[in-house]
């Protein structure tokens, strides 16, 4: 089905967006959202890389513009091998089936005025994937897929939960067979008992599908249990990136290490370091000079806010970006404006 | 293109009937499941169900009107003059001695037919205008809303007095000039809602998911709109029929002797205390008329919206 299946299934270089800042009544461009800034990270098939990061560090947009739905303003997205940022729109439509997304809001992201199995066979139909007299027998197939009933099809959304919505939108995006999901916060919108079921079922169907995830999430404990690798981004780029027990374990980055300490511990009466930043995120349309993160940095030195920080290894496929933990080379380092 | 759909929908329809004649279940779900569970919904409304049959009613007796009306709509008995409802004249006559049940079913035929066809036109063109501003954002809708801008800004007897001095009086000036105006409110609201849909996420999904955009338009942002479409529609059929009325009385729309229900209304406003029966029955026909369109649209509304509780 593939055409090579060596190669990690999703590589992004170097991905750059900027949204411009309109003013006035003529809508002058006075300035840009960095929203994502340089960032890098591939995919190996049938693993899961999570994106983590606080509220606008650019975790959503870098997942929109990895499906096209927003276009990314410098940088190369490799899909099983070939660019994806050069293709026109029909291309990109035929692509669209070999990734899907499923979304936060379980309630926005189901048309209300459709039955489930419209929605689910409209997706089948756009592609030709199935014969129109086998599609009703797929989409039930599909619906006990996701651990519904197959009577779900003849419903509206809004005679659903929550939870059995989320699995519906899944089911949807599963219709087109696809082989990347980016899964945007699937679950931040369900109620903790809920949401130990959905992961489960992605983490099932990822098994049995071969399933490749990029998973945007914000909650450390969901991302330890589903990811393979992690990346940390803030203000738009990626601080840390390793594999998911290198992340947990022994991170190295002064954030990373502040957002694992904001992670509630089972135990109460395990001592443990909290580690509160101060201040705000920066606004992205003028982010500190040097490392973005110094100004709340609690290991900040003065040359950080003139040195930009390079992603440097720090273990086996672990690497981090801080002048502190993981100093560059000499050759690397480099002063910014 | 279109071809190719026919060919392969009887393709399809063959193969299922060769194959698995008895477990192929037909794909109409698919196309019109929403206005078919619709017109389920619509159907318990009892409401609506009156509202329509009205209306049904009064269609007929508009296009039978020559045969079954008792008099000509211009047959004078000047010496009889104004008389009340009595058994030859269930309406009572006006002052030319005109039969009023004559002359009201004849201003129902001009009356809804201005009604239906402004409308029309006004619900066509405004929902495409509007979700195509809607839809396309930025420069392309910021041009398209300013044209209307200035057309909202024209006033509206001049507009029709220029048409008028171009095409002469004319009854489909009519339906032009209202429904050049009616459109515009339509567009405004239409992309509005079009506006506030496309950011849902389930639009996103089909962008995703590979629809192309005229289907995304016509399968998942209009049916959702229809809504606060249903409701302006069913608020500009009586502002269009009083609409034809305020012309008619500038002499631009319907010319005596024929008349219409706003004609009647005005003319009986005027002789309210002496004769009020030439006020009350037009105006029992034209709030008829209205009540039946308001309840079918509120019917419509939510009929179309599958939110809606049913029990």
């Amino acid at each position: 089905m593939s055409m090579s299946t060596d190669g990690p299934l999703l590589e992004v270089r170097n991905l750059v967006k900027h949204f411009p800042v309109h003013s006035g009544v003529f809508g002058r461009v006075a300035g840009h959202v960095r929203a994502v800034d340089d960032v890098s990270f591939s995919i190996p098939r049938g693993k899961t890389l999570s994106l983590v990061g606080e509220s606008g560090s650019g975790k959503t947009t870098a997942g929109r513009c990895i499906l096209r739905l927003i276009e990314p303003t410098d940088g190369r997205i490799l899909f099983d091998g070939s660019d994806i940022t050069e293709l026109n729109r029909r291309q990109v439509r035929s692509l669209r089936r070999r990734m899907q997304i499923i979304f936060q809001d379980p309630y926005g992201s189901l048309n209300p005025r459709m039955t489930v199995y419209s929605m689910i066979s409209e997706a089948m139909a756009v592609h030709g994937l199935v014969p129109r007299h086998q599609r009703r027998e797929r989409v039930e197939e599909l619906l006990r897929l996701v651990g519904l009933s197959p009577d779900a099809a003849d419903r509206y959304p809004n005679e659903f939960s929550g939870g059995q919505r989320q699995r519906i939108g899944i089911a949807r995006a599963l219709a087109v067979e696809p082989d990347l999901i980016v899964a945007d916060e699937p679950v931040s919108a369900l109620d903790v008992s809920i949401q130990a079921q959905i992961l489960n079922l992605m983490e099932d169907l990822q098994q049995r599908l071969g399933l490749t995830y990029l998973f945007i999430g914000h909650n450390l404990s969901v991302i330890r249990h589903i990811s393979d690798y992690v990346a940390v981004m803030y203000l738009g780029r990626i601080v840390e990136y390793g594999p998911v027990e290198a992340i947990f374990n022994a991170c190295v980055h002064p954030y990373t290490r502040s957002l694992l300490s904001a992670v509630p511990e089972p135990e109460p009466h395990r001592k443990r370091e909290r580690i509160i930043l101060r201040g705000d995120t920066p606004s992205p349309i003028n982010p500190p000079p040097g490392c973005h993160f110094h100004p709340r940095c609690p290991h900040a030195q003065p040359e950080c806010a003139q040195w930009g920080q390079r992603l440097v290894e720090v273990g086996p496929g672990h690497t981090a970006a801080c002048h502190v933990h993981a100093p560059a080379p000499e050759h690397l380092a480099s002063p910014t404006p | 293109m279109r071809d190719s759909i026919f060919n392969r929908l009887r393709i399809d329809t063959f193969v299922t009937l060769l194959t698995d004649g008895d477990t192929g279940i037909p794909d109409v779900t698919a196309q019109s499941s929403l206005w078919r569970d619709a017109w389920r919904r619509l159907a318990r409304n009892r409401a609506a169900v009156t509202g329509l049959g009205i209306l049904c009613v009064l269609g007929i007796v508009a296009l039978a009107t020559p045969w079954i009306a008792p008099h000509g709509y211009d047959d004078q008995d000047i010496l009889m003059g104004a008389t009340p409802p009595s058994g030859e004249h269930w309406f009572g006559t006006d002052q030319l001695g005109r039969d009023l049940f004559t002359r009201v079913l004849y201003g129902g035929r001009i009356s809804l037919m201005v009604g239906l066809a402004a409308t029309a036109v006004s619900l066509v063109v405004g929902v495409l205008y509007g979700t195509i501003a809607g839809f396309s954002g930025g420069r392309v809708d910021s041009a398209m809303m300013r044209i209307v801008d200035i057309l909202y800004a024209l006033p509206f007897t001049i507009f029709v007095i220029i048409l008028m001095v171009f095409v002469g009086r004319n009854i489909v000036l009519l339906f032009v000039a209202i429904g050049a105006v009616e459109w515009l409110t339509m567009a405004r609201i239409v992309r509005g809602q079009v506006m506030s849909l496309r950011q849902k996420e389930f639009i996103e999904a089909c962008y995703v998911l590979g629809l192309r955009r005229r289907r995304i338009i016509l399968r998942h942002l209009i049916p959702n709109a229809l809504g606060p479409i249903i409701v302006y529609t069913t608020l500009t059929i009586p502002n269009v029929m009083l609409l034809e009325a305020f012309l008619s009385f500038l002499g631009l729309g319907v010319q005596a002797p024929m008349s219409s229900w706003g004609v009647l209304i005005n003319e009986g406003v005027e002789t309210m205390e002496e004769y009020p029966w030439l006020l009350i029955f037009p105006s029992i026909a034209l709030s008829v008329t209205l009540f039946a369109l308001n309840f079918l649209g509120d019917g419509l509304r939510d009929a179309l919206d599958p939110r809606v509780s049913e029990d």
